[in-house]
């Protein structure tokens, strides 16, 4: 789960990482009052969405007085912001917030990530800061810092004050680092948290450091020990699909497509989408309806990859481990008579009892285009898109 | 013989008085498994299945001489119940809970570390089907029927597309000698590689099936091993051709994040290594066969 840009600096805040002073604001009137109570020259106008490179987007904007602010505001509030991270549709901009400025000296880039090759914690970092992390790893690979966190006993005092030397900060900020490295760290522990990417941190000519953007991604299976952060969730930056989805325990994703997919299994979902895929078509979505496939949950299923106006034919592709194949087809000959079928619907059964669930289907009359084998099925639903 | 789990295998089941533990335990005695014992923490003393219940697995090992163990424990309480494996002395953990906390995991790998090699414990999945040794024993909650006993080791990620495999390589009269889930999570106790080493030294093993999928860069190491000390055919499928960057697909760990994890980056490594590549996912069983035919 992501969070907001001032959710993140509220949460560091707690953590001995200095934030600049800001405020939240939803509407233009609010936006303009917010820059007034900061009692700044320069503010800094920003759009709050689950995406980095928010920037070179055009969602944040310097502003020096009333009048520039709201023209800031009018143009961001209510409209999607379109990063290289969110894909044509963009992400709705609902919340700006408005942060004071401050005389910057050196931008730093400081990431930590779950790596998963070392199965652990490790620090990312470059006194090259302002540059993409992505671009700094091909160009400048020597450029970056990298510390790996014992989970035994975190992060040490040592490789904090190494990474402060490695970072090039002056020593009159060093403590503050070592405080700082040591605070994102419990944080990322405490909170169970994926990733959190601080680009840039900042030096100020006073040699502070703040953090003049805060980025966090936590754990979705974490989330039930930290209701505190369950709440921060923002559907509004979703895909509604996926969000509908999620609420009945299927996992979606949306996609460009025709042929709408519903599949238990995640592995075999994307093998399914390979597959569709090689015999020339193009899969709608991913849909894993996981192991017990009760008929509430496939009828559910149903409704979401018919939703998607795109979908010209419809595939499933079932595989009865511990599940049977007869139940399943009951289910599935019980639920397609209540959902609004009007496009053409392959399925192909495997497993458990294979030969009983496919003579349900045959003798239920419905409109039902059985396949065998996992190839039969896709290019019976490309060809069935195609017409 | 086999890898990781056989017919005399002494298997404990974590949960067993759970509604899952105790569902999959029952096939598991119903396979064949040599399950001698379960633990459910409270209920020591009592029968479950036929078989007698402890509270902590320290107990069972010291009244079974248990091996191996299912954990069938919730998200919540999985992780403890890996560790408390590994510290009484248990060789080989299977756990099948979808949904730990990563860092709970981070956490179990480094405990995991704490000991010497040869009382390590080796754990596979979180969040897998299991392993079986068709016709011997199965630690899992897969259908044990549509694997046939042979000379394949089977190694992936996902559950249902492991049968899928399974079903293929049985319609082409070839045989598994082991199948192992390592599990659709980021932090999983076992790679790709560590379970090839398994092969590569098993003499029932002729030949090892792969099965992959996008995210994280277990396939990159176990092409490197095996260009470097693979002694056995490989072949492979890396499921998420279609994927698009960013996005997680189903699994925790099925996220395109970085450099090489993308399906089509994974398939270069792997060619390059010298692995076979099987071209989509309806031919796993027929380029399987085609392999065997021409190597062994």
């Amino acid at each position: 789960m992501d969070i907001h840009e001032y959710q993140a600096k509220e949460i560091l805040s707690n953590y001995n990482v200095q934030t600049l002073k800001g405020k939240l604001a939803l509407k233009t009137s609010e936006a303009v009052a917010a820059y007034n109570e900061l009692d700044t020259d320069v503010c800094v106008v920003k759009a709050q969405v689950h995406s980095g490179a928010r920037g070179k987007a055009g969602g944040i904007i310097l502003c020096k007085s009333d009048e520039e602010v709201r023209n800031a505001s009018e143009k961001l509030l209510g409209t999607h912001l379109k990063t290289i991270q969110t894909g044509d549709q963009g992400k709705l901009i609902e919340k700006l917030y408005i942060e004071s400025g401050c005389d910057i000296d050196r931008e730093i880039y400081l990431a930590y990530v779950m790596d998963r090759a070392k199965q652990r914690i490790v620090i990312v970092a470059s006194a090259e800061g302002g540059m993409s992390i992505e671009e700094l790893a091909v160009e400048k690979p020597e450029a970056i810092k990298k510390i790996e966190i014992d989970p035994a006993v975190g992060l040490t005092g040592f490789q904090a004050r190494e990474l402060s030397f490695a970072l090039e900060l002056p020593k009159e900020a060093l403590s503050k680092a070592v405080k700082l490295f040591m605070g994102c760290y419990k944080a990322m522990v405490n909170l169970d948290m994926n990733m959190l990417e601080i680009n840039p941190l900042v030096l100020t000519k006073d040699t502070d450091l703040i953090a003049l953007d805060a980025k966090m991604s936590f754990d979705d299976n974490a989330l039930f020990k930290h209701p505190e952060i369950n709440a921060l969730n923002d559907n509004s930056q979703k895909d509604k699909r996926e969000v509908a989805a999620s609420e009945h325990d299927l996992s979606y994703v949306g996609l460009d497509g025709d042929i709408g997919c519903m599949i238990n299994g995640a592995g075999l979902a994307m093998a399914t989408m390979d597959m569709i895929k090689y015999c020339g078509g193009e899969p709608a979505n991913f849909l894993d309806i996981g192991g017990g496939a009760s008929p509430e949950r496939v009828g559910k299923a149903f409704e979401l990859v018919l939703a998607d106006k795109n979908v010209k034919a419809m595939l499933v592709n079932v595989y009865a481990g511990i599940n049977r194949c007869d139940w399943i087809a009951e289910g599935l000959v019980q639920v397609i008579p209540t959902v609004n079928l009007n496009i053409p619907l392959i399925v192909r059964l495997s497993g458990t009892n294979v030969e009983q669930g496919v003579k349900i289907i045959k003798e239920s009359g419905l409109p039902i285009i059985l396949a065998d084998t996992l190839k039969d099925a896709a290019q019976k639903a490309v060809d069935a898109a195609k017409q | 013989m086999s890898v990781l789990l056989n017919k005399n295998t002494k298997v404990l089941v974590q949960g067993i008085t759970g509604r899952i533990g105790n569902f999959h335990a029952e096939e598991m005695i119903a396979y064949g498994t040599n399950v001698v014992a379960g633990v459910t923490p409270g209920k020591g003393g009592t029968e479950h299945l036929g078989k007698p219940v402890f509270n902590t697995v320290k107990e069972a090992v010291d009244a079974t001489g248990a091996e191996a163990t299912i954990v069938f424990v919730p998200a919540v309480a999985a992780a403890d119940g890996i560790m408390e494996a590994a510290d009484a002395g248990i060789k080989y953990a299977v756990s099948i809970t979808d949904g730990i906390p990563a860092h709970d995991m981070m956490r179990v790998k480094r405990y995991m570390l704490r000991y010497k090699k040869e009382n390590k414990m080796v754990l596979t999945g979180p969040n897998c089907a299991g392993t079986i040794t068709p016709g011997e024993a199965m630690m899992g909650i897969m259908p044990g029927h549509i694997y046939m006993p042979g000379d394949v080791g089977v190694i992936g990620r996902s559950g249902t597309l492991g049968y899928e495999a399974a079903s293929q390589m049985q319609a082409e009269g070839i045989g598994i000698s082991t199948s192992v889930g390592i599990g659709g999570d980021p932090i999983n106790g076992s790679s790709h590689k560590d379970i090839l080493e398994l092969f590569n030294e098993d003499d029932k093993t002729k030949a090892v099936m792969l099965i992959g999928e996008i995210g994280g860069p277990q396939e990159a190491e176990a092409a490197e091993y095996v260009k470097n000390h693979m002694k056995k055919p490989v072949v492979a499928y890396i499921a998420g051709l279609t994927a698009p960057k960013g996005r997680r697909m189903g699994h925790a760990g099925a996220i395109v994040s970085g450099k090489g994890e993308s399906a089509a980056e994974k398939v270069e490594l792997l060619k390059e290594a010298g692995i076979h590549i099987i071209p989509n996912p309806s031919e796993m069983g027929s380029k399987m066969k085609e392999v065997i035919e021409k190597h062994l």
